[in-house]
């Protein structure tokens, strides 16, 4: 996989060179909730073409970031209730109408702007925008993990709950309201649950970065295959792959976790729709 | 306060760009690529950075990057767009490699040098030079002329490509004509007043306009309008409250402006929905119907075949 002369040939002495230290036990625990919690939600949301509403709402971890720390809250409360936020407000005139893409963008410029007035308020220096945008994925704390664990599991009970109107409000909008389903609330729900996932693996991966794990895996997963319990399988394999391949490669390498989990993502990708093409052309 | 260099050459080039931005994004928010914008101006600065490290002149990499990707969509989409998933993919590949330059040029021995280049590269609006005012102005410019020149088949290959390829429209070519433009714009704003700015400028206002009318050149108008007005109010704010950054004061005005159209479009629809032709609560068949207000055999055959929405 890398050519790091570093690296042995023996892989089991690799993997336990790389637990020896409890900063990578935690980056690969917290690494494995977070691929798990994206590649699950993000299958829903590249099914629902969303990926510019999941995109804004990791954006909104600046705001929420500055905006806690102007007022003196953890971080990680500012994250989820600016997702959250911006998740009602989008959701505030509903889905597929023409200039949807028109309130999703405006939600984003003015939640950066808000982040931005924040951080100009605020006089002390804020520790480290790279971090912000970036990740901290190396710097994750024993309490970060236990606390993605609980939000990790609240989100998909969350999804399991209203997995199947879910999907059929998605697939076919009309015939899932002439069965009776609350077609805007489940929309709300899945908002919600996305800012959740989305707030969660941005604190972990960094905003800019969410992307790899919330839309390659099921965008991948999709290409191979339509059915949607198969799909969500391949697609946590996936996300998995990515992230564990993505840390062990950097462990060895010079090279930043973010580049690395982004290349694999994008490989990954590459490779499923070359692998439909294959099958296509058989068949 | 023009007694001041700083703000005028910022309301120069912010004027013009606004303009733009707000006539381009009537289109996006119409074609609903704001998505595509949004990672352009992400492109735009991995763009500079890769310049950066190679030691090329930062404008250029920015400027061939940023096209060079909206190429890229075009080629991948149909008609000229690219899917939302295949954006998303695309561009966290190209952020990741933005980390990977920014590393390189950490750890690289003129990376100090490097790095001062790309902060300028994105600093305010109040820290243009005359020069690059004028330049930036300039690009507005001539990007809201293209767009009032090839505005009439653009918005016909936009709502209905079918009439639009039977009028000989290539509409393909016409969209991916439009995607550069857009790269342009993006590529310009990026380096002259951020990348912030150009993603409010380019979704509020014209978001707004589409509230307010349903009549493409009066939304065109109103749109750039709107985005001119955002920016001369934001700027005069953030010089009177110096706290206040003035991208944040230009992006509060916009989005203020989208929540007032929001609430007058929602005022104006409880009234009661129009019934009629021209008063269909679909803008794209109320825009079809005023097609065929005006005599065209190929909407008229459409609007009754197939009723859209």
């Amino acid at each position: 996989m890398s050519a790091n002369p570093s690296l042995s040939l023996n892989l089991v002495s690799d993997v336990r060179q790389l637990l020896t230290f409890p900063f990578m036990v935690n980056a690969l625990e917290a690494g494995t909730i977070v691929a798990v919690l994206s590649a699950v939600v993000g299958w829903y949301m590249v099914l629902r073409r969303q990926a510019f509403a999941g995109h804004t709402l990791s954006v909104m971890a600046f705001p929420g970031a500055t905006g806690a720390a102007l007022i003196g809250l953890p971080t990680a409360l500012g994250y989820y209730v600016a997702c959250a936020a911006a998740a009602v407000t989008i959701r505030g005139r509903g889905r597929g109408h023409r200039g949807e893409t028109a309130t999703i963008g405006t939600v984003q410029a003015t939640g950066l702007a808000a982040g931005f007035l924040f951080l100009s308020l605020n006089h002390q220096v804020l520790a480290g925008p790279e971090t912000l945008l970036f990740g901290t994925f190396l710097g994750v704390s024993r309490g970060q993990v236990l606390g993605l664990l609980v939000v990790a599991l609240v989100a998909i009970f969350a999804l399991a709950l209203c997995a199947r109107p879910l999907l059929l409000a998605t697939i076919d909008r009309e015939v899932a309201r002439a069965g009776g389903l609350p077609v805007r609330v489940l929309d709300a729900a899945f908002l919600l649950i996305l800012a959740l996932a989305v707030a969660a693996t941005s604190q972990i991966t960094g905003a800019l970065l969410v992307f790899a794990l919330l839309v390659a895996p099921p965008a991948a997963a999709q290409q191979l295959t339509a059915r949607p319990l198969p799909g969500l399988a391949l697609s946590v394999v996936f996300g998995l792959l990515i992230v564990w391949l993505g840390l062990g490669v950097a462990y060895f390498s010079p090279y930043p976790v973010g580049f690395w989990t982004t290349t694999f993502a994008f490989g990954l990708y590459l490779l499923a729709v070359a692998a439909r093409r294959l099958i296509g052309s058989r068949a | 306060m023009f007694a001041h260099d700083f703000v005028r050459n910022a309301y120069l080039a912010g004027t013009l760009i606004a303009l733009a931005c707000g006539m381009v994004g009537y289109l996006v928010v119409l074609r609903s690529q704001v998505f595509a914008g949004d990672a352009l101006s992400h492109v735009a600065f991995v763009g500079a950075i890769g310049a950066a490290v190679l030691g090329f002149d930062v404008r250029v990499g920015l400027f061939v990057l940023t096209i060079a990707v909206a190429s890229g969509m075009a080629a991948l989409g149909r008609r000229g767009q690219a899917d939302d998933t295949v954006i998303g993919i695309v561009f966290a590949w190209i952020l990741g490699i933005g980390i990977l330059l920014i590393t390189l040029l950490a750890t690289s021995a003129q990376g100090g040098q490097g790095i001062e280049a790309t902060n300028t590269l994105f600093g305010s609006i109040y820290e243009l030079s005359a020069g690059a005012a004028q330049i930036a102005a300039l690009v507005g410019l001539l990007v809201a002329a293209a767009v009032a020149v090839a505005f009439r088949p653009l918005l016909l290959s936009t709502i209905d490509s079918e009439l639009a390829t039977i009028r000989g429209i290539r509409v393909r070519a016409l969209g991916a004509a439009f995607l550069i433009a857009l790269a342009v714009v993006t590529a310009e704003s990026t380096q002259a007043v951020g990348a912030l700015l150009l993603l409010g400028l380019l979704a509020a206002p014209a978001g707004a306009a589409h509230q307010l009318t349903s009549r493409p050149y009066v939304g065109l108008m109103l749109s750039g309008a709107l985005a001119v007005l955002a920016v001369w109010g934001g700027l005069a704010l953030s010089y009177a409250i110096a706290s206040l950054p003035p991208s944040s004061a230009i992006i509060g005005l916009a989005a203020l402006f989208y929540a007032l159209a929001t609430l007058l479009r929602r005022l104006r629809s409880n009234r009661g929905p129009a019934g009629g032709p021209g008063g269909s609560r679909d803008p794209n068949r109320r825009r079809i119907l005023m097609l065929r207000a005006k005599g065209d055999p190929a909407a008229t055959r459409r609007t009754s075949s197939q009723p859209i929405g």
